[in-house]
């Protein structure tokens, strides 16, 4: 029977939850690198051993952490991430011109095909690779040097590039996200980049349908349909079906359409979750209840899924990292709470149980299938 | 010989006691401490200090003799009782809650 593997990073450490394909009973693994902050963590699909982790500290900086073992045992790796070339401005907060400093890692990616090649997403935004299994790293400058970049401004959150995804189809495309700037897109393995986001429209920028200045929290897509992906914007659930050329707004009949992480269901790509936050200034679920909303309809048609969360007083976040599926049959949701709880389902949203209810701060939350 | 306290976190990356000893060939200053430091612990590069500007990480101080010598030039000589393995170069992280 296969093993279901889930790498949670909290604000204090790193903990692997681990179970049968039934996912009734988990075992619990951690903290590891206890009283740090640990942003990601993410297993090669090319060899599920192979697990990368970004670990940062106010104190002492990134590291980069790679375990050959699933996550019980750790190497540290290369941390130096140097901007190419000419550093460059982007804006302020107070709109004047400020250099590219790197602070942290936010999201890793690595290869579909090769276990030592992993792209990072950083802030200021910027986005990495390594090709040594992460000894060294190299910025894809392209991105932040293809005509934009000096207009991109930080939202409170910081100037972050923090989804990327690969096109299991075509190796040269690459879809990433930054807040506050958009969505971007190369079609040629990162030489050249394009803003996406035509369609988008935010209320909080001087132009509303600006080319860049969305504050996208997150993109999802589908393997089998690389070219239609979904959106949790600032506000708005967006979707794409021509790889991010144009967006149509799919919040339909959800009760909020803030929120954070967005995720499509392993085995039916139409059907989509995404997790209602009330606003922008209260990041907590609508009515003290906490949701998960499913669409079955690639958006615009959501149901609430309330079996096993919390329906009264509960006011965690759940943060733009912290949703992921499972390949199980049928497909396991996950998600984990600024409250520390990580949820799991493992009949596709319609029951939900707590695997741990006491961690740290959730930051994000993947899952692995392991032979 | 020059001994090196470390913080907790920097102990465990390095998976070392609270206390390293590092050889100095040249001048012992903040730099030639941190240089051998990290040359033989590589694991603690861009933990001290920013890897592209040398300057020290702002959260980081550098204490010895009951001194404050974060603000010193990295290049000034270490105190002499430093320099003579009686007294460590400490590093510490500043406190803060949460």
């Amino acid at each position: 029977m296969s093993a279901v593997r889930v790498f949670v990073g909290t604000r204090k450490g790193a903990f692997v939850l681990t179970s049968d394909e039934n996912r009734e009973k988990w075992d619990v693994q951690g903290p590891q690198f206890g009283g740090l902050e640990i942003f990601h963590i993410k297993s090669s699909p090319a060899d599920p051993d192979r697990v990368y982790l970004s670990q940062c500290s106010d104190w002492f900086g990134q590291q980069i952490q790679r375990s050959d073992d699933g996550g019980k045992t750790w190497e540290t790796v290369g941390n130096e991430f140097a901007y190419e070339g000419d550093v460059g401005t982007h804006q302020w907060y107070d709109g004047t011109p400020h250099p590219w400093e790197f602070k942290r890692v936010w999201h890793l990616e690595p290869s579909l095909s090769d276990p030592d090649t992993v792209y990072a997403g950083v802030e200021d935004a910027a986005l990495f690779r390594s090709t040594d299994g992460g000894k060294t790293w190299s910025e894809i400058s392209g991105l932040r040097h293809h005509g934009t970049g000096s207009q991109w401004q930080p939202g409170a959150g910081g100037l972050c590039l923090h989804t990327i995804i690969l096109d299991p189809k075509d190796d040269k495309r690459i879809f990433i996200a930054i807040s506050a700037a958009g969505a971007f897109r190369t079609d040629d393995g990162g030489e050249s980049w394009k803003p996406i986001n035509q369609g988008l429209r935010s209320e909080f920028i001087p132009d509303p349908t600006a080319e860049v200045g969305h504050c996208v929290h997150r993109i999802a897509m589908h393997p089998a349909h690389p070219n239609v992906l979904f959106m949790q914007k600032h506000w708005d659930i967006m979707r794409s079906d021509d790889a991010g050329d144009s967006w149509r707004e799919v919040s339909g009949n959800l009760p909020s359409d803030f929120g954070f992480p967005i995720a499509v269901h392993t085995h039916e790509p139409e059907t989509i979750y995404v997790v209602p936050i009330k606003s922008d200034s209260e990041h907590y679920p609508p009515e003290g209840k906490l949701r998960v909303y499913r669409s079955r309809t690639g958006g615009n048609d959501w149901e609430a899924l309330t079996d096993g969360l919390p329906q009264a007083d509960c006011y965690v976040n759940v943060l733009r990292d912290a949703m992921a599926v499972d390949s199980c049959d049928p497909c396991g949701v996950y998600f984990g709470t600024t409250g520390g709880q990580v949820y799991a389902s493992a009949d596709a949203g319609d029951h939900w149980t707590p695997i741990v209810r006491d961690l740290p701060a959730v930051l994000s939350v993947e899952v692995q299938l392991v032979s | 010989m020059i001994r090196v306290a470390l913080p907790y976190h920097l102990r465990r990356m390095a998976d070392v006691g609270s206390e390293v000893k590092v050889e100095i060939a040249g001048p012992a200053t903040q730099r030639s401490v941190l240089d051998a430091l990290e040359e033989r612990y590589p694991m603690l590069r861009g933990t001290m200090r920013d890897h592209q500007t040398q300057n020290r990480r702002p959260y980081l101080r550098f204490f010895a003799c009951e001194q404050d010598l974060s603000h010193e030039s990295p290049d000034a000589l270490l105190p002499e009782a430093v320099i003579a393995g009686h007294e460590p170069f400490v590093i510490v992280g500043a406190v803060a809650g949460g």
